[in-house]
């Protein structure tokens, strides 16, 4: 018999995953439908001597995980589309001073307050342009339980490695969803921590890119002393407006997770060797273009899917080639085609994408997944 | 013996970006000496801040240093001390960044009576932005965004903290400095949030459309509305229409109503949840 087996909802594994990865502060603020992670972090976190606190608003809660995390704790916050809409200026702040945290959107329909309680994935382009200016994004997509828990410590994971906020972008669907799943031995776990200095604190620079494009960070009060802002700063930490300095500083944020794209893509095929047509999908989107593939397969249809474990960065290597070797690419999505939009511009008239769009918070169905494929066949 | 101010600076950032005659200084200057009158470590210190002229302090401060983002330096300096609690807190601030963007925030840390303190500089202006009014600009004053005069009521910084709950709340001008230096380091000891609004200058913003374009006139025009707050309990609403009332409006020693006691924190906020810890880790 399996050991470690248990009930657990996607959010509660979000909590767990990140307790599991050394989370030790959670600042929240109630929205639907989050607010389980919340809860958990709330009941969890105390037992491990970490802090839970409700802050007053969603801006709060964002400003807090920084300020915790710069003090050296593991953070987390967790909200939904309108609180991630408030969180943009302070999730530009933790890009642009290079503060890991991580942040949980549990999506919802939008714009606005839109739907509240219903399945969406509204937040794709949110969670890559949301701030102003320019900055690498670093965002995932579960679409199994299992894959909850394995894509969370991967986040943290990520943040520290590249000192980043780095997104969970969950369905309401996966969040709610609750069964039984067989987590993996906790000693077997891989965790990352960020890499400190290793220069005593007259030579340390918190932008110091003599190490490479992720500069060692101190964590404060550990008599490094040093200066953090949001302002456009040389290696000391310290603003600048030097065009030279602000421009090689902007391109070496986008170059930290370009270069290292190789270690953060991941993406799975299924049924794709044989493949013509192609279901690009992510989410919880992907599971029902599961269950249309198995049954085109049935009817013939040579279909296969490829699916996002992280959304961004794209991988736009294996996307080219894709464009140029099948003869359709159907994407379902639970918005307006906020990827199909993206693949349509790598396709460039290669090959046929065509969009299953879905707004009304009801999710797609198998069956209009198979409707499409047998209409593109 | 003098001072010695650059035991706390970061000398190779001087000279500052203040205006000359700025009261900034004068509040910077009171805080290094209360500092050191507690003798705090400078490892163990954190200044934080938003965006504004009071905003840039800390970057001189030879301390751990964050400035962050318009009128949300409560929220990441709440998650430095809930992450470290054994640490020093302090968060400086101007009238629009604490009162206006960040309202909010300000009520919510006088609330949770978390032990920290901060210090808001209130020259009735948003000087950095070019001198639009702010939440603080008295009736009738002119700015940027006000030529034909002010007609926004005015907060009452001290009163707000006051009421939202925190533990330590005081007022001075910059023309005290020894006062100032007196309520900060009272503030930074009382173990739960501490608010000391430091009434400050900005003739380059303010004096400026208002005839008292210099510092001199700017600082004048203060002290002739201070009203110590004792003086001010026995006066006329209407005469302290536009008056600085100065004291401690919350101290230990401060005699506050009774009935005004209800609401109040019980306990420091980190403490509180360190207690939380513990009886949660029993029940384990």
């Amino acid at each position: 018999m399996k050991k470690n087996i248990k009930f657990y909802s996607g959010a509660e594994l979000v909590a767990k995953a990140a307790i599991d990865a050394g989370c030790r502060f959670f600042g929240g603020y109630p929205i639907t439908p989050s607010s389980e992670i919340a809860e958990h972090m709330s009941k969890e976190l105390p037992k491990v001597g970490g802090t839970f606190i409700q802050m007053e608003d969603e801006i709060a809660a964002m400003g807090s995980i920084i300020g915790a995390s710069l003090a050296g704790v593991k953070s987390l916050t967790a909200t939904s589309g309108p609180g991630f809409s408030l969180k943009q200026e302070n999730l530009g702040y933790a890009y642009m001073a290079e503060v890991p945290c991580v942040i949980c959107n549990v999506m919802r329909g939008g714009p606005s307050t839109g739907l509240p309680t219903a399945l969406a994935q509204a937040d794709i382009m949110q969670a890559k342009w949301g701030t102003h200016g320019d900055h690498p994004v670093i965002a995932l997509t579960p679409a199994y339980l299992e894959e909850v828990y394995e894509l969370t410590i991967k986040a943290f994971n990520f943040s520290e490695m590249y000192r980043i906020p780095v997104i969970i972008l969950l369905d309401e669907l996966i969040a709610h969803l609750s069964t039984a799943i067989e987590l993996p031995d906790k000693d077997l776990l891989v965790i990352k921590n960020r890499k400190g200095p290793t220069v005593k604190p007259e030579k340390y620079f918190p932008y110091d890119t003599a190490y490479g494009d992720v500069p060692p960070m101190a964590d404060f009060f550990k008599g490094y002393r040093y200066h953090v802002t949001g302002l456009s700063h040389d290696k000391t930490g310290f603003p600048t407006t030097d065009p030279d300095l602000v421009q090689a500083d902007q391109e070496r944020h986008i170059r930290k997770v370009n270069a290292n794209k190789g270690k953060i893509i991941d993406f799975e095929y299924y049924k794709m060797r044989d493949a013509d047509i192609v279901i690009f999908a992510y989410g919880s989107t992907s599971r029902a273009a599961r269950v249309a593939i198995d049954k085109a397969r049935k009817l013939g249809i040579k279909v296969g899917m490829m699916r996002l474990r992280v959304i961004w960065p794209l991988p736009e290597a294996e996307i080219l080639k894709l464009c140029s070797k099948v003869k359709a690419i159907i994407v379902p999505e639970m918005n307006l085609g906020q990827l199909s939009n993206v693949i349509e511009k790598f396709a460039a008239d290669r090959t046929k994408i065509v969009g299953i769009n879905h707004v009304g918070g009801v999710p797609i169905h198998p069956s209009n997944i198979l409707d499409v494929i047998k209409e593109v066949k | 013996m003098a001072f010695d101010y650059e035991k706390y600076l970061r000398m190779e950032k001087i000279p500052h970006l203040w205006c000359p005659g700025c009261g900034i200084g004068v509040v910077l200057k009171s805080m290094l000496r209360a500092i050191d009158n507690l003798d705090w470590h400078r490892d163990d210190t954190a200044f934080v801040s938003g965006i504004g002229c009071t905003s840039r302090a800390p970057g001189y401060i030879d301390c751990n240093t964050l400035h962050t983002t318009h009128g949300r330096g409560l929220t990441f300096a709440t998650g430095i001390k809930m992450a470290k609690p054994d640490k020093n807190v302090v968060i400086f601030s101007g009238d629009g960044d604490a009162t206006a963007i960040g309202g909010n925030h300000f009520i919510h840390a006088c609330r949770r009576n978390i032990d920290m303190t901060l210090i808001i500089v209130n020259n009735n202006i948003y000087g950095m932005t070019g001198g639009q009014h702010s939440p603080t600009t008295p009736i009738g004053f002119k700015a940027s965004t006000t030529i034909y005069g002010n007609i926004d009521p005015s907060f009452d910084i001290c009163l707000l903290a006051r009421a939202a709950g925190a533990t330590y709340v005081a007022r001075s001008t910059v023309n005290n400095g020894r006062t100032l230096e007196k309520y900060i380091q009272k503030g930074l000891a009382n173990k739960g949030f501490s608010v000391i609004e430091a009434v400050s200058n900005c003739h380059t913003q303010f004096g400026r459309k208002n005839n008292m374009s210099d510092p001199i006139s700017s600082r004048k025009w203060i002290k002739d509305r201070e009203i110590p707050l004792a003086k001010a309990r026995s006066m006329k609403a209407d005469d302290l229409k536009n008056m600085v009332i100065t004291g401690e409006f919350i101290s230990e020693e401060s005699d506050m109503e009774r009935w005004e006691n209800y609401n109040r924190a019980l306990e420091e906020y980190t403490k509180a949840y360190g207690d939380l810890i513990k009886k949660v880790k029993k029940k384990k």
